[in-house]
């Protein structure tokens, strides 16, 4: 029978690893400040980012640059829109 | 609603940005075909924005200027006067000042108001969203069971962000806008809690 895997998700990308490896590698995470949640039953973790790096970002006041889809799947970019002002909104359907 | 604001303010160079924290694109197609909105109409599943921006609910608006600069943090607006009944919050208070920035009629605030009004995570608010992204990639890969015990978890955490208890209601089976969120939603704000937090005065 095959060693059973682990899951990473680092980063918002998942990575498939050698069991004792993902483990390692998550409690390496923790040690250097890293939020980590992790399930020992789906054998997953998951590796957030530091309350001190977000919090140094949004000090320095320039917007958190990311790329999300459409519906129809077009990715787009926020710092796409530099040169003109934006008001962004998150909403949800709840 | 906010294809109107988009509408009237687009040719002093300036965009709205829409970011729908949902459970699937379908949860915000009704909403998005409604609009027909001609700005960039996002959908955000696994709540990168809610993360980088430290969002706990919705509505949650930023104003962004030319530079790439947040001129205004977080706050609550509403595109219409649709909810007014319910958060007691108008509409056009905030369009106002948009109108004005946008314009060039009033400045934004100032550098560090700005800063002293943003709210910043702490530790445990980023253990919570990794809870829920490693409860989101359990969601995806159909392990809804194991996927409900990391969202519950991220609620206990951060009691305060309602994109966590509320937002993946609808991926526990719960109905989001039903009895359980009344009864949570009294009980938070029965022990003194705002729902709502926009920005002071």
């Amino acid at each position: 029978m095959a060693e059973p895997g682990f899951t990473l998700i680092d980063d918002g990308r998942a990575v498939e690893v050698a069991y004792g490896d993902g483990f390692e590698r998550a409690r390496r995470a923790q040690d250097a400040g890293r939020p980590v949640a992790l399930d020992l039953d789906e054998r997953a973790a998951y590796l957030g980012v530091p309350a001190a790096v977000r919090a140094a970002a949004l000090v320095s006041l320039e917007a958190p640059d990311f790329t999300l889809p459409d519906l129809d799947g077009r990715p787009h970019t926020l710092s796409a829109h530099r040169g003109a002002k934006v008001l962004l909104v998150a909403y949800a359907s709840w | 609603m906010w294809q109107a604001v988009h509408e009237e303010l687009r040719g002093f160079g300036f965009s709205v940005v829409t970011v729908a924290l949902d459970r699937s694109p379908a949860d915000a197609r009704p909403w998005i075909d409604a609009a027909k909105p001609e700005h960039p109409s996002l959908i955000d599943t696994r709540h990168v924005v809610a993360d980088l921006y430290n969002m706990v609910n919705v509505p949650t608006i930023v104003w962004i200027d030319e530079r790439g600069r947040i001129v205004r943090p977080n706050d609550v607006a509403f595109g219409t006067d649709t909810f007014k009944h319910i958060t007691g919050l108008e509409a056009a208070k905030h369009l106002g000042a948009l109108r004005a920035w946008v314009r060039g009629e009033a400045p934004p605030l100032p550098k560090a108001r700005t800063q002293a009004l943003q709210s910043l995570p702490t530790d445990t608010d980023q253990q919570a969203r990794a809870e829920f992204g490693l409860g989101r990639w359990l969601f995806e890969c159909g392990r809804s069971e194991a996927a409900a015990r990391h969202f519950e978890r991220a609620g206990e955490l951060a009691p305060h962000d309602f994109t966590i208890r509320r937002g993946t209601m609808p991926m526990r089976g719960i109905d989001p806008m039903g009895p359980a969120f009344r009864e949570m939603l009294g009980a938070w704000t029965k022990a003194g809690n705002p729902y709502y937090r926009p920005l002071p005065e």
